[in-house]
């Protein structure tokens, strides 16, 4: 074997399964520019309708952060639990709240 | 020095905690070297799979019986293609790249499935894939669908939605012919008869003599073992052939009253023989991918030079 040639940048594929839903990532596909990751995330991610929508995202842009890398990032959404509704306390028989 | 070893152990010990709890692990999540290689080794494995199996069906394109079942196979090799892709993107995020996956491919340090180093001699071979190679690779993706790695156990579940129509149109094609000629039927028979034991080889070597089983359990790479998950295809696959009329070529198949069927033992001295690379089309199967991946290099070439082009 040669050189390693090749294939083409990732790009993240998101499908909206149904018109006014959000997008959902499903994958990733390889493409050299973005009409080719298009056409790839197509034909590879919906064969059976399973879309009304793609987005395709080089993924190289993607900026992300998770719980296991920096816990003290989500912090401050677990202090205050009167945020939900379960939080306050509601007399015997009311209704429709 | 010492402050590191504490980490990693600290790390090893969360993370099968992690494991113990069924929660799933992500690409950028930390991992053992010996977790990373093993999906590395088998995801990969398992898009070459994919993408080599396409081979034996195409085969047979030019010559379906019919366009019905012309345009079948075509959209069941697609599927295939597409496997192969999904896995090669959650193979990827392991830190591998594509270009190098299929350079290891091509100098054999990365196997595929033994099962499509055996060719395709007539029509009825089509159905016997879908039915019983499909079959046998469903009843291992099923089970893959809750193995601990997200990316991979997320491909099995796009996988699983579209592997059964293939097993289907296999079962279809094997019934079609059980119901035709006296040819047809000898055919279909014949079918099952070349690819009955290879299909139980899918599942791999028996739990004993697997070196890498206890990694995959114990990660919970493997959800199930080679022998539970090939035992599960063989009960539900024997009614399957005697209700059209095939034999299984196994004369230890015996029914049991509590329902369950008695069956031979693998001739295992050929599982090993094709696994080491002396099946019947090993070589040209190999030899096929390189040819066109090499042929495709100028395409690839255009692209990335037209790519170049829109970001000067």
């Amino acid at each position: 074997m040669s050189k390693l040639d090749t294939q083409g940048q990732l790009w993240e594929v998101f499908i909206q399964s149904k018109a006014g839903q959000s997008y959902k990532h499903a994958g990733a596909v390889h493409g050299y520019d973005k009409d080719m990751a298009l056409n790839n995330a197509r034909d590879t991610y919906t064969r059976r309708g399973e879309g009304t929508g793609l987005w395709v995202v080089p993924s190289k842009e993607i900026v992300a952060v998770t719980v296991e890398g920096d816990i003290s990032f989500f912090e401050p959404a677990t202090d205050k639990i009167y945020r939900h509704p379960t939080f306050y306390n509601l007399p015997e028989g009311v209704k429709n709240m | 020095m010492e402050l590191t070893q504490v980490t990693e152990e600290t790390l090893m010990k969360e993370f099968q905690a992690k494991i113990d709890a069924d929660a799933k692990i992500e690409p950028n999540d930390w991992m053992p070297d010996d977790y990373r290689l093993h999906l590395i080794r088998q995801i990969s494995q398992h898009a070459h799979s994919e993408v080599i199996g396409m081979q034996p069906e195409g085969n047979w394109i030019t010559r379906a019986p019919s366009l019905r079942s012309k345009k079948i196979l075509l959209a069941k090799i697609q599927d295939e293609g597409g496997h192969g892709l999904y896995l090669y993107s959650a193979a990827e995020t392991l830190g591998v790249s594509r270009d190098q996956f299929i350079q290891w491919l091509h100098t054999g340090k990365a196997k595929y499935s033994s099962i499509f180093n055996y060719p395709t001699l007539n029509w009825a071979d089509i159905g016997a894939i879908g039915w019983l190679v499909d079959g046998a690779a469903i009843t291992n993706q099923v089970s893959l669908q809750r193995t601990s790695y997200g990316p991979y156990a997320r491909a099995m579940v796009r996988i699983c939605k579209e592997e059964s129509f293939h097993q289907r149109q296999g079962y279809e094609i094997m019934w079609k012919m059980m119901k035709g000629t006296k040819e047809q039927r000898a055919m279909a028979q014949d079918a099952i008869n070349r690819w009955w034991w290879p299909a139980l080889m899918m599942f791999g070597p028996k739990d004993g003599d697997s070196p890498r089983s206890s990694t995959a359990m114990k990660y919970k790479i493997k959800r199930e073992t080679n022998d539970q998950l090939r035992e599960k295809f063989i009960q539900k696959t024997i009614p399957q052939a005697h209700l059209i009329g095939l034999t299984i070529p196994d004369s230890a198949i015996n029914l049991l009253e509590d329902g369950s069927y008695t069956h031979g033992e693998i001739d295992w001295t050929e599982f090993w023989k094709v696994v080491n690379g002396d099946g019947p089309c090993n070589k040209q199967r190999l030899a096929h991918h390189v040819k066109y991946h090499e042929e495709g290099a100028w395409v690839r070439e255009c692209a990335q030079a037209f790519e170049d082009y829109l970001m000067k």
